[in-house]
């Protein structure tokens, strides 16, 4: 039998191993010359990106993806020792949150203001959207004329009952979509027009793909969701029965939404952030980040894939969509409230 | 009979206790104890400052509802697992039938099935657009009735199949402990075979059973993933949406506080029925009851109800997955990192398992040793972590990091002007510490049921002949209880790797896993492409689960041996 003492210095060595794990592995991040990124859109959808600008500049890109919330949790815990340079994130409410919580920085560029037009910008320049994310009716092309659809307000249509089915109100995108109606109509208008989706018992689904398949497979007949998650529906199967309406076009237009960048308010590679995201900003990083997910590109200079130019053009809801972020939470309870979970 | 009560022995337990006034032992398990206690301590904290505000609007809208819901989810999935499990266990232990061999092993496996892979998999089956749904309205019409998937039955049905095996473990482990004798004694008695098992046997296995179902719980109240995708809104949904939606951190961490006090709430309720029945079982050679012999319909009836778990829970999920890779294969989603991806995911769960386990005995036997209530109750709270959702956990273990590596940096600033940085911060040390604050449960609770069968008697003539108490640990107790170990090492394993939350918070820059790739696919709806990273975890779960139903295999008769190593001369108490 072994002695006690050999066993301790065993387990000893067993609890030892995370350190020592620890120090085998170097993190990335601290690699001198390379920017590094705190990602709310996922991998797939921003590593073309990145390695263009590699190729292009020859400055390391290292990124770190998680959901916006934890992203920011991550920043505030870590402080002024963050190894973050740049926060991208989708949803302009987390843009707004990110810029008021004091995680970003403002900066200016004038490669970015001839890039981008000024209502895709933050006004105190602490960020810059990349990518429009139109989210508008979408119908079975099998069961409703596009004559019947008009605007979101009328889905509370009783000829939409039993046939209306929406995205949950945890999602941000729904959030987003209510607290900009919260901003144009104000808040009893919109809670009458939740209420009117509610009456036709409004069916509630986990994800736009879950919906969109839904409707093809006969269970609804109407929703509201984001393009790109028709787009790539269609570009697997180009019959898929459902397609887009563009709401409101004689009054707000389309609800917008944005993914965008900042640069974080502690960068320690401030310049290569800044060129990084004037990178992203330009016309062919436009291309490869709007088709990466079939979105609209921010450049007005790039254009959009071909899948989603063949539905045509919109009116945009020109609404400040990053102000909605200080309604979000108005937003939530609204829907709490009326019941739409 | 077997059974005695015996009332000296938690005296001579005392009389043990009382031991040399410089114990070490219960200070160690204290400090480890607080030490995994603090991030929870943390989350509980969150009450002192309330946000009256998000509560008065909760009580206002949903606070009801999601109280009824949670409610119902832990009273639904808790008869769910103990119907399922202890009749597995039963049924594999009690009869003979075809396949029996097999299934006793086999269904264990859908422990290493992630609760959110097997719900949505099921989603994507039976749900309206689903393959299911969509072949009968092809053959019976569009009229066709099919019960809503997304809906509490559900999230019951699924937290069942992906639970059970906590139950099935260890009541079929405390059903093998028993002594043929006693049911002997039962149906001489008159009883019937069944009637036997209802009045003897599950009140004997009773506290193993409990000890599942707790763990099985604890794991559905901190689920997130797959009560949000078949919208049920529980507490943890709640806890969400105010962190997520209404931007408010604190509330949510009250809110999370709310789990804690369930959990409680189940602890004292199991304490005062079980009121103050203790069990030992004091013979020497034990005979574990033998299996009758089943035939006819009766047979087949039993294995239809095996495979029928066994290919619902199992076979069903990964022919799914395995479709889905298929079809996915080559595509754009798959790259060289992969194995990177694994071996990261095998070297968290291997490493927290040491760690649990280590800081689990430590915690036993200190508790056993003392009666200190600060140490009771550190240990009580440093259990509770497996009830909270692993983004709460993640929350309440960066507050304390951030203060050490901000005070250390402070303190060497202000003296040398030089900076540390970060130090456990976004390091591998803070995720391992999440996993340990949130699996301590695990290891623990499997631990301590391994050591309280240990006769206090053999702790005596241990220390009668000299030897130290943690000689005693060493040579005597670790030996013993050597399977206990390797089973909660392995459920610490397995609970790792399926583990998203925590790690996608808490992660080193750069280290990827597989849990946290089906994260980034899942998140976008790339579910074909996630079912990859899914199945390898699986395969990885399958591998120390199959190496645990060896361990735990059925003794031969005339040893007793329960898989946790006893070896028979001790008693046994819950």
């Amino acid at each position: 039998m072994r002695r006690p003492t050999s066993r301790i210095i065993t387990v000893l060595a067993l609890a030892l191993t995370p350190i020592l794990v620890q120090s085998i592995y170097t993190p990335e991040a601290r690699e001198p010359g390379s920017v590094v990124v705190y990602t709310a859109r996922i991998e797939k959808l921003i590593k073309p990106m990145f390695n263009a600008f590699t190729t292009k500049t020859g400055i390391k890109v290292t990124y770190f993806t998680a959901k916006a919330p934890e992203l920011f949790e991550r920043l505030r815990a870590e402080g002024p020792h963050t190894p973050a340079d740049v926060l991208i994130t989708v949803d302009a409410g987390n843009l707004w949150i990110a810029d008021h919580a004091g995680y970003l920085q403002g900066f200016e560029s004038p490669i970015i203001e001839k890039n981008i037009p000024a209502h895709l910008r933050a006004k105190d320049n602490a960020w810059v959207g990349l990518s429009v994310r139109a989210r508008p009716i979408m119908y079975s092309t099998e069961r409703v004329k596009p004559s019947a659809l008009s605007t979101y307000e009328a889905l509370g249509d009783s000829r939409w009952r039993g046939r209306l089915c929406l995205r949950t109100s945890r999602k941000v995108y729904t959030q987003s979509l209510v607290a900009t109606m919260i901003k144009t109509l104000g808040e009893q208008q919109t809670e009458a027009v939740l209420r009117g989706w509610m009456k036709n018992q409004l069916r509630i689904f986990n994800s736009d793909t879950q919906i969109l398949k839904a409707i093809a497979a006969g269970q609804c007949d109407v929703t509201i969701a984001n393009t790109y998650y028709l787009a790539r529906l269609q570009a697997k199967d180009p019959g898929f029965p459902v397609t887009v309406f563009w709401p409101n076009q004689n009054g707000r237009g389309v609800h917008v939404n944005i993914s965008g960048a900042g640069v974080t308010k502690y960068a320690t590679h401030r310049a290569e952030a800044i060129q990084l995201i004037e990178f992203l900003s330009s016309r062919a990083a436009q291309n490869l980040y709007a088709d990466a997910n079939y979105e609209y590109p921010a450049n007005p200079a790039a254009e959009p894939d071909g899948l989603i130019a063949a539905w045509g053009s919109y009116k945009a809801d020109s609404v400040d969509v990053a102000a909605a972020g200080a309604l979000q939470a108005a937003a939530v309870k609204l829907m709490d409230r009326v019941g739409y979970k | 009979m077997a059974r005695s009560h015996v009332r000296s022995i938690p005296h001579r337990l005392r009389l043990l206790r009382s031991g040399a006034p410089r114990d070490l032992w219960p200070v160690a398990a204290g400090a480890v104890a607080l030490v995994v206690a603090t991030p929870i301590l943390v989350v509980v904290s969150s009450i002192l400052t309330p946000s009256l505000e998000v509560w008065s609007h909760l009580w206002e809208t949903q606070l009801a509802e999601l109280a009824w819901n949670t409610i119902a989810l832990i009273t639904g999935v808790g008869l769910g697992v103990v119907v399922v499990g202890t009749g597995l266990a039963w049924l594999v232990t009690m009869y003979r039938f075809p396949g029996r061999g097999i299934f006793e092993w086999l269904l264990i496996l859908p422990l290493a099935m992630p609760a959110y892979v097997i719900g949505f998999v099921f989603l994507a089956l039976f749900d309206y657009a689903g393959p299911v749904q969509s072949w009968l309205r092809q053959v019976f019409g569009p009229g066709v009735w099919f019960p809503d998937f997304a809906s509490y039955g559900g999230v019951v049905l699924v937290m069942t199949l992906v639970l059970y095996p906590y139950v099935y473990l260890l009541a079929r482990a405390a059903f093998l402990e028993q002594s043929e004798t006693t049911l002997e004694a039962a149906r001489a008695l008159g009883a019937s075979r069944f009637r036997a098992f209802w009045k003897v046997m599950i009140p004997l296995a009773r506290p193993s059973i409990v000890a599942g179902v707790t763990l099985a719980l604890m794991e559905a109240l901190s689920d997130f993933g797959t009560v949000a995708i078949y919208g049920f809104d529980t507490f943890t949904v709640a806890i969400y949406r105010i962190w997520f939606g209404l931007f408010d951190r604190g509330a949510a961490t009250e809110l999370a506080s709310v789990l804690l006090f369930f959990t409680l709430t189940l602890y004292l309720l199991e304490r005062a029925l079980r009121g103050r029945a203790r069990f030992y079982q004091t013979d020497g050679k034990v005979r574990p009851p033998t299996p009758k012999r089943l035939t006819g319909w009766k047979a087949w009836t039993a294995s239809g109800a095996a495979s029928l778990v066994v290919g619902v829970a199992l076979g069903l999920p990964v022919a799914q997955l395995l479709y889905w890779t298929v079809t996915a294969l080559g595509g754009p989603d798959y790259d060289d990192r992969y194995p990177a991806f694994m071996f990261n995911t095998l070297t968290l769960g291997t490493i927290s398992a040491i760690l649990a386990v280590g800081a689990a005995v430590v915690v036993a036997y200190g508790l056993r040793l003392s009666r200190n209530r600060i140490v009771t109750t550190f240990g009580r709270i440093a259990n509770m972590g497996y009830a909270l959702p692993g983004s709460v956990i993640a929350v309440g273990v960066l507050a304390p990091l951030a203060f050490v590596d901000h005070g250390l940096d402070a303190f060497l600033q202000a003296t040398w002007g030089i900076s540390s940085g970060l130090v456990l911060t976004g390091s591998m040390v803070g995720l391992l510490f999440a996993y340990l604050v949130r699996f301590l449960a695990v290891s623990c609770q499997t631990v301590e049921a391994s050591l309280i069968k240990v006769t206090p008697s053999m702790d005596m003539a241990a220390r009668s002949l000299g030897a130290s108490k943690g000689e005693v640990l060493w040579r005597v107790h670790l030996p013993l209880i050597r399977g206990g170990l390797c089973t909660a090492a392995i459920l610490v394993f397995v609970d790792v790797i399926k583990e998203m939350p925590a790690t996608l918070l808490l992660r080193p820059f750069g280290y990827e896993t597989l849990a946290v790739r089906i994260w980034q696919l899942t998140s976008e709806s790339l579910w074909e492409a996630a079912a990859l990273p899914a199945l390898t975890i699986v395969a990885a779960g399958i591998l120390p689960v199959l190496f645990l139903a060896r361990s735990s295999a059925r003794p031969r008769v005339g040893e007793w041996d329960d898989g946790t190593g006893g070896e028979g001369k001790h008693s046994r108490m819950p």
